[in-house]
């Protein structure tokens, strides 16, 4: 039988199935066997389907053969198989991450639970960025979120479940908000999938329901996706969460609810439409500056490391919204890249933070005091981390930052290019407050003996501390995908 | 042989390579430091190599990759470019024998990491003085930033911590500001960041706007330490000596000036420059830095904080030489960038001397201590003489055509300054000569006889202040470069 056309569907298939297998396995080494299996297919999947469409353009897939708009629809673009990639790639990485990192952080007996849970989100967030379907999305974003709590609440600390419930609330509303959005658009265009709608929805452009559906997505989405002000769930989530789950979260989740906005704003209601009548520019523009720099300065006043890089987290995501509120190319394409970029190196440092956890017993500044002498490499890793954060040219960050100035000289702004470069010395600040702890602070007594970094833990982290400096001086694959990506979605314009 | 192509691409692998090797030899200190210096004389060679090329005419240019479509890691030797290299390997050399005397007879720590950055630097700066564009440029600059701060808070402690944060912010957040927004404009307006004789901005934008775009790129050069982002050259100090020697008064120091000439000569383009009459502020603001410079190292008793601000006068000089954008005065700018360099690590090296033998660090405790280390002193006034401008040492020549070249563009602010700022100069220096050689030494029950510091100390002062010397007898390849670079 011949696979490769059925690739879109066993993107998804897979990782859904090894779910309940994982539970019906039980053993925790089986267990993490058929996750790790899953997710390297997920992975190789995803990379063939990259090239596939960077060769020969978008793919339709037709599930269960029912054609486009009655059936649900995968749809494969250079967008949607970028972000496939990052997610997929990721998980591919934290997997094999997280067998020795729970073994500290994750009761044993719940360690079966932990890969059902984590091939389940990972199954959910693959199928909100496949599908052409509106309704789909929904049904997968509720995958992804439902697993996401439980992931959040495995953590041993007792907060860890008042924060996994705290993001239930706010991630309901979110879902809430999305499908109230959805059913208003299927009210008025008569469809669900997603190309269909944006070509039925010029005959009822403009007409408040469909703006009610604007805002309704804008906000569900936004919740998700962490922008300021609606970023509470976030820090809490990522400090307490076990380190695993922080690492792929802080990489894929929020970045995957990003790709979500950018396919309702450009695909179905088409750009002109959500700038033109609302004066939704000014309103991201401002909601990223907010975050950019609210963000940042909180980060800088945060006494736990996992906890500063989670409002770090909420900062990028504002360089993220500020690239899409430019609506152009070199701003989308600024968008797109730092999805990536920002994905690998926050995924990156949230692995090293587990390994400061496993070594040191915790991730506060109190605690790991001459970080830098008690584990040289790791420390150095987070340092190669915060100098993308700031955009250091030579890391992936400054590719991002780049073409967000480019973006904000082409519409004249000068204010805005001061703007963003003063808001990477923020982070400069919050990053120069590890180095501090790390490197000039003498250790304490109690980190004397830090545990040797098991290998399946090591590795990965330095793979993707390696990919940080890779994307930053090759960026072949990044720009040159994100640029057509940006392109096509700015072609779109009806 | 090396072509010169693989000679650029060396200049940059030899160091690092040496840092691998050097890392690996850490526990090794005598096979260590035998690597730094066979790796420092390795690359002068290499530098070497492409000195008769870049004499001949030829600009070699290696392309290594794209970093963005069509924008991509480049580097070409141009006769600027080529004769920071030279001046950087060379001084290495003789740095690298005077912080190995220094580093053992101060008995310092962790020695593996601090000859590791050395050389890491040293690649940095051949990265910036071979960039073919300002990318490139921008690049090797931060590079730089980065692997000199281990060596600015060597010691690890509170003071070296907060004089590290100096250095490091203001570098950092002048470049980030400033040049990385102008470095966007450039590529935006002109569609290239090449370094290209006549610049690529003419005809682009109105004067105000490059007079704007001019202040964002010196400003955002902040290595060239004008005011009023001058502060971290003072704040570095705290480094140990060789490192303020190497680094601030050469590597760092030097990009910065360097970095500015070549912007101006290559990115603006100096007829252009001068048609919108876009520099003029810069002339006068370089002015000053020189004048208050030269008056707060009046005040400074520390010897190094004194030679720190006598280094951002110094700096300023190239800067206002570079902005008049007469010939002549160019000229004068590409030759006090080595002037100034053999000046100022001889001068630092002596600083450092005195530290090591007689731990003194202040201005009014070296009387009569000439008596007692001669040679230090010796090399001292010799380069006193050419932070002056007194014949027989190389500054004179580099004052003489800055001081031509204003004359000829009849900028009478800028000749005013350099004459004040000769007495200046003559003012904070002879004073520490004099107290050294003609004003006895207390007596003092508790002082302890010594005499010169470590023979390769000694060693490596003697060598640069000669270097200051001969420079002044036979300057010709420096001029010979500078006048490549106006007449290509």
């Amino acid at each position: 039988m011949n696979l490769a056309p059925h690739l879109p569907a066993l993107q998804v298939v897979i990782p859904l199935i090894a779910a309940p297998l994982t539970v019906l396995l039980r053993r925790r080494s089986v267990a993490f066997g058929v996750a790790l299996a899953a997710s390297w297919a997920a992975f190789v999947i995803s990379i063939l389907l990259w090239m596939q469409v960077a060769q020969s353009g978008t793919i339709s897939y037709a599930i269960g053969s029912w054609p486009a708009p009655w059936g649900i629809e995968y749809r494969v673009d250079r967008l949607n198989s970028f972000v496939l990639v990052l997610v997929s790639g990721i998980a591919a990485l934290v997997l094999p991450y997280s067998r020795a990192s729970i073994e500290a952080e994750v009761s044993p007996q719940q360690h079966y639970l932990f890969y059902t849970m984590f091939v389940l989100c990972l199954t959910g967030l693959l199928g909100i960025t496949i599908t052409g379907d509106a309704f789909n999305i929904f049904v997968f974003l509720e995958v992804s979120s439902l697993s996401t709590y439980v992931l959040i609440a495995l953590g041993r600390d007792r907060r860890a479940l008042f924060a996994g419930y705290q993001y239930l609330l706010m991630g309901s509303i979110g879902a809430t908000f999305l499908v109230i959005g959805i059913g208003l658009l299927y009210l008025m265009t008569g469809t669900l999938n997603l190309d269909d709608m944006g070509q039925r929805i010029a005959s009822v452009q403009g007409t408040r329901p469909i703006l009610a559906a604007l805002a309704f997505i804008t906000v569900g989405v936004s919740l998700k996706l962490a922008l300021f002000p609606l970023h509470q769930w976030l820090p809490n989530a990522y400090t307490f969460a076990p380190s695993a789950v922080s690492a792929f979260l802080a990489a894929t989740a929020t970045k995957v609810a990003v790709y979500v906005l950018l396919r309702f704003y450009f695909t179905v209601f088409g750009e002109s439409a959500v700038f033109a009548k609302l004066p939704m520019e000014e309103m991201m523009l401002l909601l990223a500056l907010a975050g950019m720099f609210a963000a940042s300065t909180l980060a800088i006043f945060q006494t736990d490391l996992k906890r500063l890089f989670a409002y770090s987290s909420v900062a990028q995501i504002g360089y993220i919204i500020l690239g899409m509120s430019f609506d152009s190319v070199s701003g989308l394409t600024a968008s797109i890249v730092h999805l990536f970029n920002h994905g690998v190196t926050k995924g990156a440092i949230f692995m090293l933070l587990g390994c400061v956890t496993l070594g040191m017993g915790g991730t506060s500044l109190a605690r790991i005091h001459g970080l830098g002498k008690r584990m040289p490499l790791t420390s150095f890793g987070i340092v190669v981390g915060g100098l993308s954060l700031m955009g250091v040219p030579g890391t992936a960050g400054f590719i991002s930052k780049w073409y967000l100035l480019l973006a904000a000289l082409e519409k004249g702004q000068w204010w805005l290019v001061f703007a963003i470069v003063l808001s990477s010395l923020l982070a400069a600040a919050y990053v120069w407050r590890f180095v501090e702890v790390a490197y000039f602070r003498e250790p304490r007594k109690d980190t004397e003996n830090v545990a040797a970094m098991p290998w399946l833990m090591s590795i990965p982290t330095a793979i993707l501390v390696i990919a940080i400096v890779y994307f930053g001086l090759d960026t072949s694959f990044t720009i040159g995908t994100a640029t057509d990506a940006a392109a096509s979605l700015i072609r779109g314009r009806p | 042989m090396l072509t010169p192509e693989q000679a650029i691409v060396a200049s940059m692998v030899v160091p690092l390579a040496g840092a691998l090797l050097i890392s690996l030899a850490g526990r090794a200190p005598n096979l260590r430091e035998a690597i730094t210096l066979v790796t420092s004389v390795i690359l002068l060679g290499v530098v070497l190599t492409l000195l008769p090329v870049v004499l001949g005419g030829a600009r070699p240019q290696v392309i290594l990759f794209s970093l963005l479509p069509g924008l991509q890691i480049d580097f070409r030797v141009e006769p600027l470019g080529m004769l920071f290299a030279l001046i950087a390997s060379g001084l290495w050399i003789v740095n690298s024998l005077y912080s190995i005397g220094y580093m053992r007879g101060n008995k310092e720590a962790h020695q593996t990491r601090f000859f590791v950055c050395f050389a890491l630097a040293l690649a940095a700066t051949m990265g910036i003085a071979f960039s073919g564009n300002l990318l490139t440029l921008f690049i090797f600059y931060e590079l730089l930033t980065l692997s000199t701060y281990p060596l600015v808070t060597h010691h690890g402690t509170e003071k070296a911590r907060d004089g590290g944060l100096v250095y490091l912010g203001l570098l950092l957040s002048t470049s980030t500001l400033f040049l990385l927004p102008a470095l966007v404009f450039i590529w935006y307006i002109a569609g290239t960041t090449d370094f290209t004789v006549g610049g690529i901005l003419a005809d682009k934008l109105k004067p105000g706007e490059l007079a704007f775009l001019l202040g964002l790129c010196v400003f955002g050069i902040g290595k060239a330490a004008l005011m009023p982002f001058h502060r971290w050259l003072p704040a570095a100090m705290v480094a140990p000596t060789p490192v303020s020697a190497l680094l601030h008064a050469v590597a760092v120091v030097k990009a910065g000036v360097f970095s500015v000439v070549k912007v101006i000569v290559y990115t603006f383009g100096i007829e252009t420059l001068a048609l919108a009459g876009a520099s003029h502020w810069l002339v006068a603001l370089a002015g000053f830095t020189i004048i208050a410079a030269s008056t707060v190292a009046l005040t400074a008793d520390n010897l190094k904080r004194r030679l720190a601000y006598s280094t951002i006068s110094q700096l300023s000089y190239v800067t206002m030489a570079a902005a008049l954008l007469a010939p002549l005065s160019l000229i004068g700018a590409v030759m006090h960038i080595a002037a100034h360099a053999v000046g100022k690590i001889t001068l630092f090296f002596a600083a450092g001397a005195i530290y090591t033998a007689a731990h003194k660090t202040e201005v009014s405790q070296l009387d009569g201590i000439g008596r007692r280390m001669p040679w230090t002193m010796g090399a001292f006034a010799i380069a006193a003489l050419s932070m002056i401008g007194l014949p027989p040492a190389a500054g004179f020549i580099s004052k003489w055509y800055m001081l031509s070249g204003a004359m000829d563009a009849q900028h009478w602010l800028a000749v005013s300054v350099i004459i004040l700022s000769t007495l200046l100069n003559a003012g904070y220096f002879l004073p520490i000569v004099y107290r050294a050689f003609f004003v006895l030494p207390p007596a003092d029950p508790h002082g302890h006889p010594h005499g010169e510091a470590p023979l390769l100390m000694v060693v490596a002062l003697t060598a640069t202040a000669a270097g200051t010397v001969l420079l002044f007898f036979f300057p010709d390849v420096p001029l010979a470069l500078a006048r490549q670079m106006i007449n290509p």
